[in-house]
């Protein structure tokens, strides 16, 4: 026995004495993960966080939450004797006078990046694949929390240093306060501790950013996580994968290699673009004031759909009874990313209650599969581009040279003819790949030769397609609406519930009276029988050809299926 | 998780067959070239230790960076320019250290690991309905020994207490903040508050401002004021900006006669959330704010002719003092900056 094993046996015993924990030890370590790209999304996410979190320790020991205004006096020359916050003046001395934390704050930006970038991507996945089905409603809800409490994060935390853009932001973020009803003035007031900007607020954040909002994505990465566990994860559907079982490699020592070389992947990633590109140079924005502000201020990425909604909104603003509502704040700040995140959270429960779908669902969907489910996703981000593209409207004006007001008022009719149109488009491209796979069971793969057969007839030779892929193409689920109820009982009584039941009857159809209906057993024996025949009647013929036409790339024409 | 240790023997015997069942579906293993060559293996090994001693000099080299290179020493590097030297060699070699342990645990694995997939059943989440309901015995049990439903008194009080006590909490975060009162809608400036240049402080003469030209401007008593406050509070609301154009180009003002000689001032904070206004466009006199486009046209009242904000750009009425500088002959008539709730029409 090596000395590893030995050692490995003498700790793993030492907790057992005390734990009993061989059992869960034996049961864990051999546990299967199916294997997918996609599914790294999530991983870039939580090693994302984790650099995040290093990081952010970090730079704890060096920044200063405060608002005390002090002079410059640092190596940066530039700005050398020029008053500032102690928060601002202690950005910058990490930036030029502590030997490596220019990197350490590249990196805790872009992994911060990095993370929400991966974790909306992550979203993506999950939302297309149908992996937030029954049972995994709760891990979904979870997720959106955690794309939300990112957000929060982020925007927190590129507001400490209080330069110029941050503060932008914080006027902005102010404002929207303000616009809030009845308590929008008080809360503001408080939350500043008075007027903007005051001199509590960076003090204030600080605390909710390294410790507030850390704690609860902590909490619900955690939560999120142990659920991935105990329910196991999802799976694409393919050979001898079923809504059963879980094909993939152990925990140990594949996986772990893979997970665990990935998480040193993605920080040494970050690391060498941290080293290798400048990201948010806070000493060319020069400290904040509340009467100063550069054109082409730009949030980071992911605040730029907001930015974006408050361009396009039109100026509407009410007086009532001699108080102000300003729809041209709260619509585009406050209620739209509120029914967007709310709608995300309780999608899953839609979507089981218009489909009657209550099984529970390990093996993931294809997107086609579910056309209307992808194409609500398709027609949301084309909602969140459109936004996106507004929070850039200056940059778009002043890179094509093109004005302003024209892209304003083409964004503020697009979000709402573009994203259905898109529906309808993927929905179209969804059915039409369905119908392309029930062409593939039923009449195999095109092969591109055409054969002229003795009496003239040109066929274009099928070949079958591969058992693999067979099994992914039958695994698409039978989907079958629900029938509309009778509204009278037998007896001429109306139903009780009825308008409710016709409701979701209607909602099913939509989502599955288009699906393309698999092939029968009969239908699949018939095409099987007579692709065997034509592949036997081309055999002798495609045989010569092989011989006689060469291909552009000069070898000849080559086809597996009649090489058998 | 626990679920499947106590199964009969006979589900035992039934999930081995599902798993075998799966098995044999499962696509052939196809075996490594590193799995046949012996050589193709020991050259994945040497891949592998040499990416991880790779990353043991890097982690060395990145110790050598720290202590020899200067803070601030930069460098030239093409396709990068001028950048700073400390933070592109400690970033290149910390990154690297990292990043080839990563590549090495993972060229390992994908060659030379046993890469056999295996099969785990997945069992029906939900327990049995007897488990299910022994639970909700074992809870009526409790619930009965504690009496809560049967004492409606004890329940109800409890259930006061403990809407009531996190009441506590909130008040306590009362001293966060005075409360708003009027100050929203008072800036500095009152009659005869002179205008000067910010941020040089310089009185401003009429003939100090070109046609066309824009300047920004604060009251005189700004700086002051800053420095006792400690804060940039009245700076937020203060601060305006000051116009030259033609006086038969105004079309319409706040007030009769605000200007002085065609000199406007006008807020410079944005009336939809607060952000300061100053891309000008001489020939139109329109006023475009940086951060949502807002635009406002001065020689009309500081209307808005485009974007979000809703209300016109407060103005403010000036005039010349005796010794020909300008003054604010009031302050503003209209809360400037963002609306909030208590604003009303005015």
């Amino acid at each position: 026995m090596s000395a590893t094993v030995k050692t490995a046996g003498k700790t793993a015993g030492w907790v057992d004495d005390r734990f009993t924990s061989s059992n869960f030890l034996k049961r864990n370590i051999g546990k299967v993960f199916p294997e997918h790209w996609s599914f790294m999304l999530g991983e870039i996410a939580l090693y994302s966080f984790i650099v995040v979190m290093l990081s952010g320790v970090y730079l704890t020991l060096f920044f200063k939450p405060s608002m005390i205004e002090l002079a410059y006096n640092g190596s940066y020359v530039p700005l050398k004797g020029v008053k500032m916050t102690e928060a601002y003046a202690s950005t910058l001395n990490i930036s030029f006078d502590i030997r490596g934390g220019l990197l350490m704050r590249q990196i805790h930006h872009w992994s911060a990046l990095f993370f929400v970038a991966a974790i909306s991507v992550h979203l993506l996945r999950v939302f297309f694949t149908g992996a937030f089905r029954k049972p995994r409603e709760l891990n979904w809800v979870i997720g959106v929390g955690l794309l939300t409490m990112a957000l929060l994060a982020g925007f927190a935390g590129y507001s400490l240093p209080d330069d110029l853009l941050s503060g932008t932001g914080l006027r902005i973020a102010q404002g929207i306060v303000l616009s809030l009803p009845l308590v929008g003035t008080y809360l503001s007031f408080f939350i500043f501790g008075g007027e903007f900007p005051g001199t509590d607020f960076i003090s204030r954040l600080y605390a909710v950013h390294i410790l507030v909002v850390p704690g609860l994505i902590l909490a619900l990465l955690t939560a999120h996580l142990m659920m991935v566990w105990y329910q196991k994860h999802t799976q694409f559907p393919g050979l001898g994968r079923t809504n059963d079982n879980v094909v993939g490699y152990p925990l140990l020592p594949i996986y772990m290699a893979k997970a665990g070389g990935f998480f040193f992947v993605v920080f040494g990633v970050i690391t060498l673009i941290s080293g290798l590109v400048t990201i948010n140079p806070i000493w060319l924005y020069g400290p904040y004031t509340p009467d100063q502000v550069t054109a082409g201020s730009q949030p980071d990425w992911y605040i730029g759909w907001l930015e974006g909604s408050l361009r396009m909104m039109p100026n509407v603003e009410w007086v009532i009874f001699g108080y102000t509502l300003s729809w041209n704040i709260l619509v585009p700040a406050v209620i739209l990313p509120g029914l967007v995140f709310t709608v995300m959270a309780i999608y899953p429960w839609i979507e089981q209650w218009a489909t009657g779908d209550k099984r529970e669902h390990h093996l993931l969907d294809r997107p086609r599969n579910a056309p209307v489910r992808t194409s609500l996703g398709a027609m949301a981000v084309s909602f969140y581009v459109l936004l996106w593209i507004g929070g850039g409207n200056d940059l778009i004006a002043s890179f094509f040279d093109m004005s302003i007001n024209t892209i304003t008022w083409f964004l503020r009719f697009a979000i709402f003819l573009v994203p259905p149109l898109v529906f309808v488009a993927t929905k179209r491209i969804c059915l039409g790949l369905q119908r392309r796979d029930r062409d593939k069971l039923l009449h195999g793969m095109e092969t591109g030769n055409i054969l002229r057969l003795p009496h003239g007839e040109f066929i274009e030779v099928h070949a079958p397609i591969s058992d693999e892929e067979k099994a992914v193409l039958m695994a698409k689920p039978e989907r079958t609406p629900l029938t509309m109820p009778e509204e009278i009982d037998e007896n001429g009584v109306a139903m009780p519930g009825a308008r409710g039941a016709r409701l979701r009857a209607k909602l099913s159809n939509f989502y599955y009276a288009d699906n393309i209906p698999l092939p029968t057993r009969e239908e699949l024996e018939a095409a099987e029988a007579h692709l065997r025949h034509e592949v036997e009647q081309a055999a002798p013929a495609m045989e010569e050809d092989r011989r006689l036409i060469p291909a552009h790339d000069g070898s000849v024409l080559h086809d597996p299926a009649i090489d058998k | 998780m626990t679920t499947h240790e106590n199964l009969p023997a006979t589900t035992e015997s039934a999930e081995a067959a599902a798993i075998e069942k799966a098995a044999a579906a499962l696509p052939a293993h196809r075996p490594r070239r590193t799995d046949v060559d012996p050589k193709a293996a020991r050259r994945a090994e040497r891949q592998v230790a040499a990416m991880f001693l790779g990353s043991a000099l890097m982690t060395v080299l990145f110790v050598v960076a720290f202590v020899a290179i200067p803070v601030d020493e930069t460098v030239y590097i093409w396709g990068f320019g001028t950048v700073n030297a400390s933070n592109i060699a400690l970033g290149v070699t910390f990154g690297l250290a990292i990043l080839l342990i990563g590549t090495g645990a993972i060229h390992w694995s994908k060659k030379l690991m046993n890469e056999k997939e295996e099969i785990q059943l997945r069992h029906p989440l939900a327990s049995s309905d007897e488990e299910r309901e022994a639970a909700v015995e074992a809870f009526q049990t409790y619930q009965a020994d504690s009496g809560f439903t049967q004492r409606p008194i004890i329940r109800r009080s409890l259930l006061t207490a403990m809407v009531l006590f996190p009441i506590p909490m909130v008040v306590l975060l009362r001293d966060l903040g005075p409360l708003p009162g009027e100050v929203l809608r008072e800036t500095l400036w009152e009659p005869g508050s002179r205008i000067v240049i910010d941020p040089t402080g310089r009185p401003v003469r009429p003939s100090d401002l070109a046609l066309g030209g824009l300047i920004s401007a604060m009251p005189a008593d700004l700086p002051e004021v800053q420095e006792e406050e400690g804060n940039l509070n009245a700076r937020a609301k203060a601060a305006i900006i000051l116009v030259r154009m033609e006086p038969q180009e105004i079309v319409s003002q706040q007030g009769d006669n605000w200007d002085y000689g065609g000199i406007l001032a006008f807020s410079k904070i944005c009336t939809h959330v607060g952000c300061p206004i100053a891309l000008y466009e001489q020939r139109t006199h329109h006023l475009l704010c940086p951060c949502h486009q807002s635009t406002f046209d001065l020689a009309d009242s500081g209307n808005v002719v485009f974007g979000p904000a809703a209300r016109r750009l407060p103005q403010l009425p000036i005039t010349i003092d005796p010794e020909g500088f300008l003054v604010a002959v009031d302050g503003f008539a209209e809360p400037v900056g963002p609306s909030f709730w208590e604003r009303g029409d005015a």
